[in-house]
């Protein structure tokens, strides 16, 4: 019976990976990475690629590079700063000033069972934010009765002799419910293009993650994870400085209550608390102007009571959610001189944020084929320097500013949708507002590598107010699809680093000195077009071509905006071997922004080959996953490569999953 | 908790708090060398003066002294005598004094004197140095003598420069005593040296300043005021800028009351520090 079950499951859960492989490719509002206890076939993709690699495959998401580990995403060409980034639904800040630590480098593809990908005001879920919301999910407990279940990982890259390790066992009864895992990585420096060795790449990371859930009754249960990150010597070779470690420990009770026979549909009540230590130093590199360490830390302890009911024709989901940080990060410089004392200052004066806030929405379906849906967030959030001395430090540049700041922040989206045979559409107006972030808000001296400044955070900036328009529409006819999506931001107060010419920078080499401050406005714009068509069962060819403007009040070109980026793939698949040949590319960056320290990033294409086998022994799968990328060893770096960093050059790859069950 | 219950028990704390205080004020015998550190007793026959100062040691620079008489008979704190001093450098061919303030009662206190000497040098090992106190009690004067160790400072928190003016003019770092990151008071004190014996204070003169890091590329700090004269303190105010703790190198200018640069240049990319400069470590 245990056995039927979770053949059952298997199919089922090989039906969604389908569809949302569809929905990668097209309508991008959600990426689900599929765990490896559910590996499939089709999808052309290796089954231990990072984090950073799996949402590199939405065309809304960019990774920005600073190394080859712990890439930032962005989405909408709009970085951490504007988005809510989110470990399901739970708030985590990054330790690093210098953003060397996005949240999405404390949790691995193991971990989690996808990733919800919204856009613009839609992302307002868990946080107010600009951009969109990144939320990555942990998988749910499953009361299966199917016994234990194990699986193993082994993976091997030839460029950078990169090797992973992977451990997975679950256990499910009817009550219980227990899984944990475990993966290792380790890569040596990559070689870009032409076998150009890119030295302080390297990195070595480990994940543990265990879970626990426990079926109170047949509406109730309660559930706990747990998870432990620690990478250690992370090479960063686009910055001045690298990583001894990082190291974030992140864990959760909740508890939930589902019905479908009453009012209330579901309601989870989560508490959480993370914390993450994070030390950068400099002790590999042998010429640097001056030592230093920074070490950073952050803390942060949370809720959140998620309530999801139906009424007739209305969906009404809730979420009452709140969050206390503490985020303290300093510098130590040595001198050259052993005579003189060391040179201190805190980089993040242990800068406390309690944010409490509400957020519901409504899907109402007006008809079969319309329908509308409203969300709407109010936050508030204060923000306190709790160290005195960090606070007269900022005072040298603030002499009026008091401790304390509080914010009101609010969030609204409407968007219509309406259905047809062949075509549909979805039209979306938002308003949203978001706080300056730590370092925007009280960041003391921090050095950005990408435009040789160093940047001194605003306490008085205004809140970053964002009204957004976007559009969707798609159109399929039998084995052809085609889809355009775009979306229009017009930010006020945009927040951006301004330089003060009468500052010194204290970095040594440094151009001068920013200072956070507000565009009146700036405006972004994106937009795609795919197209998919299939040719037969067993053979499909897609594409993909985006473009992007990113403009400030000032007529600058905003920075880390992408130049025109298109992709097109032709997928040959078999019910246990699938191929896919991949082009992907960027055009010449003729709207980089000089005025923010960008060059011109010229054009490139690369050609990836995937490949994938499946294997049935006895009730055990072997899965295959083998390919090259870039397979003519392309010299090349994106415009999201900070400082020009050449991206790897040709990898062979091979990842082996053996699953029991 | 019910309001009856509460109102009881901050009454008692307020009245056990209110006898707390009687009880301070019934101690009579306040120590009123606490935090002080004696540096030396120069004695005579009739008194033994000892001489105190927060680190218990003279250093080159500023020093914060205070100062009590104590009657070799009884025992007892003179209370109520006039106080003057006179230090002096002897040096192989010639002797010299320095900056220094009057000595005067120090608030709230019963027996002890305070001012500040400025020593602008000193010696091999500390030497070279002799206090000599001159002080009056009940109307009989008396004097005393010894000679003192004077430690030089680390860092340089004075200078002695002649100007384009072709005086000899010594500039003391006074505050901040426990320089800090963040907007610091910054007190100097300017003396001429008219000749070996007298120092008056100079007035309405301004001292410009630029904080800089030699360790860091000479980086500055913003919002730096200048430093000009305060007729009550009679010692120049200004405000310095400390973004990190660390090496500083205070570059000044000295600019007499006419505007006419005595000593010091503006830092520039080939000129890395004023010919007139103070140092603060932290």
């Amino acid at each position: 019976m245990s056995l039927l079950i979770c053949t059952i499951t298997f199919a089922q859960d090989q039906a969604i990976d389908n569809k949302e492989t569809d929905t990668l490719i097209t309508h991008l509002d959600e990426i689900k990475v599929v765990g490896r206890h559910k590996l499939s076939n089709y999808r052309q993709k290796k089954t231990l690629s990072s984090i950073d690699a799996y949402l590199e495959k939405s065309n809304r998401i960019t990774m920005i590079k600073r190394g080859n580990y712990a890439w930032e995403p962005t989405l909408n060409n709009m970085v951490s700063d504007r988005l809510s980034v989110t470990i399901d639904g739970m708030q985590i800040y990054g330790a690093c000033t210098d953003k060397m630590d996005p949240i999405t480098s404390y949790v691995d593809v193991s971990n989690l069972e996808k990733v919800i990908v919204t856009s613009g005001q839609e992302g307002t879920e868990n946080a107010n934010c600009i951009g969109g919301g990144i939320d990555l999910k942990l998988p749910e407990s499953k009361y299966y009765n199917s016994g234990i279940k194990s699986s193993f990982d082994l993976g091997y890259e030839t460029n950078g002799n990169y090797k992973t390790a992977g451990v997975d066992l679950a256990y499910s009864s009817n009550k219980l419910y227990l899984s944990g895992d475990g993966i290792y990585r380790k890569s040596d420096n990559y070689d870009a293009g032409d076998n150009e060795e890119i030295k302080y790449s390297q990195f070595e990371k480990y994940n543990i993650s265990l879970q626990a859930g426990y079926k109170l009754s047949d509406h109730d249960n309660i559930d706990a994870t747990m998870i432990y990150d620690e990478a250690t010597d992370v090479g960063y070779p686009a910055l001045p400085m690298d990583v001894s470690l990082a190291k974030a420990t992140i864990a959760s009770v909740a508890y939930s209550y589902n019905n479908d026979a009453v009012f209330v549909k579901n309601w989870e009540t989560k508490l959480y608390f993370n914390t993450i230590t994070h030390i950068m130093d400099d002790s590999k590199r042998p010429d640097v102007p001056i030592r230093m360490d920074m070490p950073g830390w952050s803390d942060t302890y949370g809720m959140y009571s998620k309530l999801k009911a139906k009424v007739k024709k209305h969906k009404l989901s809730l979420n009452l959610n709140a969050h206390y940080n503490r985020s303290l990060a300093e510098m130590t410089m040595y001198p050259n001189d052993p005579n003189e004392n060391i040179m201190f200052m805190y980089t993040w004066p242990d800068i406390r944020t309690v944010y409490s806030g509400i957020y519901a929405k409504d899907e109402f379906d007006i008809s079969t084929k319309e329908k509308l849906n409203l969300s709407a967030r109010i936050g508030y959030q204060n923000n306190t320097v709790k160290n005195e001395t960090g606070l007269e430090s900022l005072q040298i540049f603030y002499s009026q500013i008091s401790a304390s700041k509080s914010r009101l922040l609010t969030s609204f989206s409407a968007n219509y949708f309406v259905k047809h045979k062949k075509i549909d559409f979805s039209f979306g107006l938002g308003y949203g507002e978001r706080a300056p972030s730590v370092s925007e808000g009280y960041g003391f001296f921090l050095f950005n590598s990408f435009d040789n400044y160093d940047y001194i955070g605003n306490p008085t900036l205004k809140n970053e107010k964002s009204t957004e328009i976007n559009f969707k529409a798609h159109y399929h006819q039998k084995r052809f699809k085609v889809g355009i999506e775009a979306s229009y931001f017009h930010i006020y107060d945009y927040i951006i680093g301004q330089t003060d010419t009468s500052l010194s920078p204290m970095t040594i080499g440094a151009n001068g000195v920013r200072i956070y401050n507000a565009l009146q406005y700036a405006s972004i714009y994106n937009t795609f077009v795919n197209i998919s068509y299939t040719l037969h069962k067993t053979l499909s060819i897609n594409a993909s071509v985006g473009y992007h403007y990113g403009q400030g009040s000032d007529d600058n070109n905003l920075p880390l905006i992408s130049p025109i980026s298109y992709l097109a793939e032709i997928n040959y698949s078999l019910k246990n071997f699938n191929a896919a040949l991949q082009l992907n590319g960027n055009t010449n960056q003729d709207n980089h922004s000089i005025f923010y320290g960008e060059d011109q990033t010229p054009a490139f294409a690369i050609l990836n080959l995937n490949l994938g086998n499946t294997f049935f022994i006895k009730d055990h799968r072997l899965v295959l996953k083998y390919g090259i990328e870039n397979i003519f060893d392309t010299h090349y770096s994106t415009y999201a490569d900070w400082n020009n960093i050449p991206r790897q050059g040709r990898n062979f790859y091979i990842n082996t999953s053996y699953v029991i069950q | 908790m019910k309001l009856k219950y509460i109102v009881p028990v901050l009454l008692l704390a307020l009245f056990t708090s209110c006898s707390s205080d009687d009880d301070d004020e019934a101690v009579p015998p306040v120590n009123e060398v606490e935090n002080l550190i004696k540096v030396k007793d120069i004695t005579n026959d009739t008194h033994t003066i000892e001489v105190y100062t927060k680190s218990g040691k003279f250093y080159t620079g500023y020093n914060d002294i205070s100062i009590r008489i104590k009657d070799n008979t009884d025992n007892k704190y003179i209370e109520s005598a006039v106080i003057n001093w006179d230090p002096m450098m002897q040096m192989e061919t010639m002797r010299h004094s320095c900056p220094k303030s009057a000595v005067s009662k120090a608030s709230d206190k019963n027996t002890l004197y305070n001012g500040f000497i400025i020593y602008q040098m000193t010696g091999m090992n500390g030497s070279g140095w002799s206090l000599k106190i001159m002080y009056t009690v009940d109307n009989q004067e008396y004097e005393a003598e010894d000679t003192i160790t004077v430690v030089q400072s680390e860092k340089q928190n004075v200078t002695t420069v002649t100007g384009s003016d072709d005086t000899r003019y010594i500039l003391a770092l006074i505050e901040p005593t426990t320089p800090k990151i963040a907007v610091n008071d910054i007190t100097i004190g300017l003396y001429k040296m008219e000749n070996m014996m007298m120092f008056p204070v100079v007035k309405n003169y301004t001292i410009t300043l630029d904080p800089r890091m030699p360790s860091m590329g000479n980086h500055s700090s913003p919002n730096n005021k200048d430093l000009r004269y305060n007729n009550t303190k009679q010692k120049y105010d200004g405000k310095l800028s400390l973004t990190m703790s660390g090496y500083w190198v205070l570059n000044l200018k000295l600019i007499d009351d006419k505007d006419v640069i005595l000593k010091g240049e503006n830092i520039t990319e080939s000129h890395i520090q004023s010919s007139l400069y103070l140092e603060i470590e932290f």
